[in-house]
């Protein structure tokens, strides 16, 4: 029942991109095209789940144990930067096709806020998931970094379907790309904010 | 403009930068250490001498357990005799915890509450923190007055469009009554007197229709 | 890239308008929507940014013909991530309700494209007093930028400016939200081209 609620907050009530603006430069960024953002999404994903497992041990193995809590910001980037570098290596040898489709976004993700911010998050915010307030354990931990990649992903598409068909219209010469993607997505943050209350 | 890499040079970089960058933080935080202390230590004692009458001393820290959870609070005393407690309480709000300060007298009033982290929604939930809808809690006589939102037939006002909120608030100033009690009698809170130690008060279904939607 | 015969003046006054990092460049969107719920919460990210954008340009700048070229992104991550966790440390200490406000998006910082952009686009190729300027310019950009978004945000949210109410009661509410964020943000990226267009 908890991974079930942490699930729909994670993609639906608090989405990373619409209510936390985490990940917008990818969002504004790589969103003109579906079959990029699905790219995109799918790179993510993978990557952000990764790393939060990679540094909720490096938090509490290592860092806790060692009175290093100072070396966070520094030592969770360079995980993050390290295992992007290993995932593109990996995925280059064992599937050449997903490397093709995920291949040129891998690089960007290294700076993609949404997952040192997701890192971050589950080692330092208290969650009321079903109940108390306390912090996340490592199966809790690794669902919501998931589920909230999923919601990455959700608003990615939807944004990205909007987008080109945003493209076959006119737009007066002020609002032509950015202002006028802003604005979209202002009013598919409202729709994501009828979601509020869910859980 | 830059150095040819090669394997040597790259890890002696990277290396070099580690120990440098790590070697200046240690030094920053040996030097920022004892502030940053400071700080958290007059944030707490800022929200202990908000919430409790005046005393002298210092606040005396302790941890109780109730109905399973501990329990941290200060004890404040003036002229030798208890002055009241400084209790931390905290209940599951709208978008996470809210955490109280809350101060209890020696005869089991509450004093006044101080919100400690919160984060609800601005201008909806987070005016718990403003006069308005905290001032309520000011001089509350828990044995005189019903300490639930009237929505729940209490003498709470909730605040207007944020009835979880307000639930949230009402329910850990209510932990902090069961944990004032535990303190000075010993008891443990009954099953019967509803949401309190429960912590998430809001399990009972709602039917607002959609507009008090936190 | 840049002008030799820039002046030092040229340096910092570009970036406010002319390369403005957020209306012109769009970079650096995530603090940009999150924390421009007031004016003063806007300004102190501002600052934030300058404060590591300065001292992280600068030792970049000292820095860089001594690094190889390709471990060159993972050099400036640390650079960055050093002077991120300094400034967190020093906002602890003596903000302490500033940096409880920013909260997450102080970490963040060290992903802001901004930071490493000016890193790999003016510092690694320019001395360290005119890398200084530039640090100092665009984080005034940014600053200026962040400030007046908030300040819009918060009068039309909150009906206050600087924390200074003029009128009772509530403003629109949905400025302080998440829709409100993306809305004011395209809303003032159309205003500023009308204003440099006509020059």
């Amino acid at each position: 029942m908890e991974y079930i609620i942490i699930i729909i907050s994670a993609i639906f009530v608090n989405n990373i991109l619409l209510s936390q603006f985490l990940g917008c430069c990818p969002f504004l960024g790589v969103s003109n095209k579906l079959s990029t953002a699905v790219g995109m999404s799918g790179a993510v994903c993978f990557v952000i789940t990764l790393a939060t497992l990679v540094t909720y041990l490096l938090q509490y193995y290592v860092l806790v144990p060692l009175h290093i809590e100072f070396m966070q910001t520094i030592s969770f980037i360079l995980v993050i930067a390290a295992l992007v570098q290993m995932v593109e290596i990996v995925l280059k040898k064992v599937s050449p096709s997903l490397y093709q489709a995920l291949g040129i976004f891998l690089p960007l993700i290294t700076t993609n806020c949404a997952v040192l911010g997701v890192a971050l998050i589950v080692v330092t915010k208290e969650f009321t998931f079903g109940g108390e307030p306390h912090m996340l354990n490592l199966a809790e931990s690794v669902v919501y970094a998931f589920a909230t990649s999923v919601g990455f992903g959700v608003a990615m598409i939807l944004f990205a379907g909007l987008r080109e068909q945003l493209a076959l219209n006119k737009v007066p010469k002020a609002f032509q790309g950015i202002p006028i993607a802003l604005i979209t997505a202002s009013i598919l943050a409202l729709a994501f904010m009828g979601f509020s209350g869910l859980v | 403009m830059a150095v040819q890499s090669s394997f040597k040079n790259m890890v002696l970089c990277l290396l070099v930068i580690c120990f440098v960058s790590s070697a200046l933080l240690a030094v920053v935080y040996a030097v920022t250490k004892a502030p940053i202390e400071a700080a958290a230590a007059a944030k707490t004692n800022n929200a202990i001498a908000q919430v409790v009458p005046e005393f002298d001393g210092t606040p005396e820290l302790s941890q109780i357990n109730v109905a399973g959870t501990d329990y941290t609070y200060y004890k404040v005393s003036k002229d030798g005799a208890v002055a009241g407690y400084a209790i931390m309480a905290a209940a599951t709000g709208f978008s996470g915890p809210v955490s109280l300060m809350v101060g209890v007298t020696a005869d089991g009033i509450i004093y006044n509450t101080s919100v400690l982290s919160q984060s609800e929604t601005p201008g909806l939930g987070a005016k718990c923190t403003e006069p308005a809808f905290a001032d309520q809690f000011r001089n509350f006589n828990p044995a005189e007055k019903v300490l639930k939102v009237k929505k729940d037939g209490g003498d709470v006002d909730a605040i207007t469009a944020s009835t979880i909120t307000s639930r949230a608030y009402t329910n850990a100033v209510q932990i902090a009554i069961d944990v004032y009690k535990a303190i000075t009698t010993g008891a443990q809170p009954d099953a019967a007197s509803g949401a309190s130690v429960s912590a998430n008060g809001s399990s009972e279904p709602e039917n607002n229709g959609g507009q008090d939607n936190e | 890239m840049e002008d030799r015969t820039m002046s030092k003046l040229q340096l910092i006054t570009k970036g406010l308008i002319k390369e403005n990092p957020t209306f012109v460049l769009i970079l650096g969107m995530c603090p940009t929507l999150a924390t421009t719920t007031s004016a003063m919460n806007g300004m102190g990210m501002g600052f934030a940014t300058l404060f590591v954008l300065v001292l992280s340009n600068m030792a970049i700048s000292a820095a860089a013909p001594y690094i190889p070229d390709k471990v060159r992104i993972p050099s400036y991550i640390v650079i960055i991530a050093a002077f991120v966790t300094i400034l967190q440390f020093i906002m602890q200490a003596y903000t302490p309700a500033m940096y409880e406000t920013l909260g997450l998006f102080i970490p963040l910082i060290v992903v802001n494209c901004i930071v490493l952009g000016r890193a790999e686009a003016f510092a690694n190729k320019n001395s360290v007093i005119d890398s200084a300027c530039d640090g100092l310019g665009i984080g005034l950009g940014f600053t200026l930028a962040l400030t007046v978004l908030g300040l819009i945000r918060e009068i039309i949210g909150s009906g206050s400016a600087f924390g200074f109410k003029f009128i009772s009661g509530d403003g629109i509410l949905v400025f302080v939200l998440a829709p409100g964020a993306f809305l004011a943000l395209g809303y003032l990226i159309v205003l500023f081209r009308k204003l440099t267009a006509k020059k």
